[in-house]
């Protein structure tokens, strides 16, 4: 069984990389089976390990629980089981998205939808601010004190002088309030440097993390799939 | 000669990269390899915890992009069985918990690790946010039960684990944004502490965490999984990996070179 699926995996990977020789019906099935078998799977995957035990699981146990103390035969686990009746609530307010099927009451996904913003926002807004504004001018500032205090080595002090450079000269770049002319212009020139060098590294990176993908794949086809040719044939 | 440079067919670079990383692959050699301070950061922190320690692994990689992140969670998690450290694996994206549980029922035969007392796979729950803000406060109202429907309370090593207050350290192994939000929400809410193995392409984005102490480690791309078996001296698919993409960069240098050479020229003469 493995083996099939090596050879199914190794058919795939050819008719993908068939792409670069030019587009054909072999790289367009594989590329439509990987769009529909991925969105089945990411679907089931989120009925099992969402749906299931987050809603239908403790919906239905709690209305077992309340059938039971409607008969009188309850008992502490079936009892502490009714919490989950409060589940209806979230429930519900998730099923209104489905309220966009049906024309005339598209207007109750209003409510899910102000939800989610309000407990998005209120929740990224401090957080993220914490961690990419306040935590990172911390960051470029804190050693300037270590400079101060005789701390830091030659070599740390020209990273930590540089940083405090590149953040002054890049946000001067996306400052438009001030015409660009004399020192502003020079400073956001030197903004426009750094932010090539972090294009340039960023673009260096992908293609690097693009060979990964490729070597890994070779190894597959190399190691995996002509490693079983034996079995397959034998 | 300078013409033909110019419009070299783009299929000639596609035959010349595929040669580059075929016969590294068939006939492999090792490269010198020089840890970097982010690497044998996370490797030092993990080296100084005590054994019964638990760390939890996010498998935030698809099956699309598991070629630089899965040696760095072999690596790591060879580290953590050797030296008695618990691990929690969880994922934030829907289609890894098979490839995930996999992964680690694999690494944990080869060390001898058992299920339910040594580590422990989570699986899936939908809602980034949700599950990494629940689980600050208490991991088994997010996951209920593991990935193998067994009830999280019931799994002896969860015994005494309710929240990040009894994980010493999560490492992200991340192909996208997921990293990010662990720090957002992990870090900043809860001061869970936060090293991070992510794919070459977002390398650039972790490193003003790593300044500001807000990454304790990093993992990059195939580099940081061959740094890391170098660290153990149990070289795996990291360093075959590496060594690999070595002679591929080094052809890319050169046809980048090489094209820069011709466009001036020709511009030289056209001017």
């Amino acid at each position: 069984m493995e083996i099939i699926g090596i050879w199914v995996a190794a058919f795939l990977t050819l008719c993908i990389y068939s792409f670069l020789y030019r587009d054909n019906p072999f790289y367009r099935f594989a590329e439509h089976l990987f769009v529909g078998i991925s969105v089945g799977y990411i679907i089931i995957i989120n009925i099992h390990q969402g749906v299931i035990p987050l809603a239908w699981e403790p919906l239905s146990e709690a209305i077992s629980a309340l059938w039971a103390e409607i008969v009188g035969t309850t008992t502490p686990e079936t009892r502490n089981a009714l919490w989950g009746l409060f589940r209806i609530l979230p429930i519900a307010i998730g099923l209104l998205f489905f309220a966009r099927l049906s024309p005339r009451h598209t207007w109750l996904i209003r409510y899910p939808i102000a939800i989610l913003i309000g407990f998005g926002a209120g929740v990224a807004i401090p957080n993220v601010l914490q961690a990419n504004i306040f935590a990172q001018t911390r960051g470029t500032i804190e050693p300037f004190a270590a400079i101060n205090a005789g701390t830091l080595s030659a070599w740390d002090t020209f990273g930590a002088i540089l940083i405090a450079i590149g953040v002054i000269c890049t946000l001067t770049y996306f400052f438009f309030s001030v015409e660009h002319r004399g020192p502003v212009k020079w400073a956001s020139k030197v903004g426009i440097g750094f932010l090539m060098i972090g294009f340039g590294a960023a673009f260096g990176n992908t293609v690097m993390g693009r060979l990964a993908l490729l070597i890994h794949r070779v190894g597959f086809l190399l190691n995996d799939w002509l490693g079983s040719f034996g079995a397959f044939f034998g | 000669m300078l013409e033909k440079i110019m419009n070299m067919d783009r299929r000639v670079i596609f035959i010349l990269v595929a040669l580059v990383v075929i016969f590294p692959t068939l006939v492999p050699v090792r490269m010198p390899i020089t840890v970097s301070e982010p690497t044998r950061n996370l490797y030092d922190f993990i080296e100084a915890l005590p054994s019964g320690s638990t760390i939890m692994i996010a498998f935030d990689y698809g099956p699309s992009s598991l070629a630089e992140p899965e040696p760095m969670a072999k690596a790591v998690m060879q580290h953590c069985f050797s030296k008695g450290i618990k691990i929690i694996g969880m994922t934030l994206l829907p289609n890894t918990p098979t490839l995930a549980h996999k992964l680690m029922r694999k690494i944990a035969a080869e060390n001898n690790a058992v299920y339910g007392e040594d580590y422990v796979f989570l699986g899936y729950r939908p809602g980034t946010l949700q599950v990494i803000l629940g689980m600050g406060t208490d991991i088994s109202s997010v996951f209920e039960t593991d990935y193998e429907n067994k009830t999280v309370d019931e799994i002896p090593m969860m015994e005494n684990i309710t929240n990040y207050d009894q994980i010493d350290l999560l490492l992200d192994l991340a192909s996208g944004s997921t990293t990010e939000t662990w720090i957002i929400y992990a870090n900043t809410r809860y001061g869970l502490k936060i090293a991070a193995g992510v794919t070459a392409v977002i390398i650039a984005q972790m490193y003003p965490y790593l300044q500001t102490g807000q990454l304790i480690g990093l993992m990059p791309g195939y580099l940081g999984a061959a740094e890391y078996e170098k660290l153990l001296n149990a070289p795996g698919d990291g360093t075959i990996g590496l060594n690999t993409a070595t002679y591929a960069h080094l052809l890319i240098i050169g046809l980048v070179i090489l094209g820069n050479i011709a466009f001036f020229i020709q511009r030289r003469r056209e001017g």
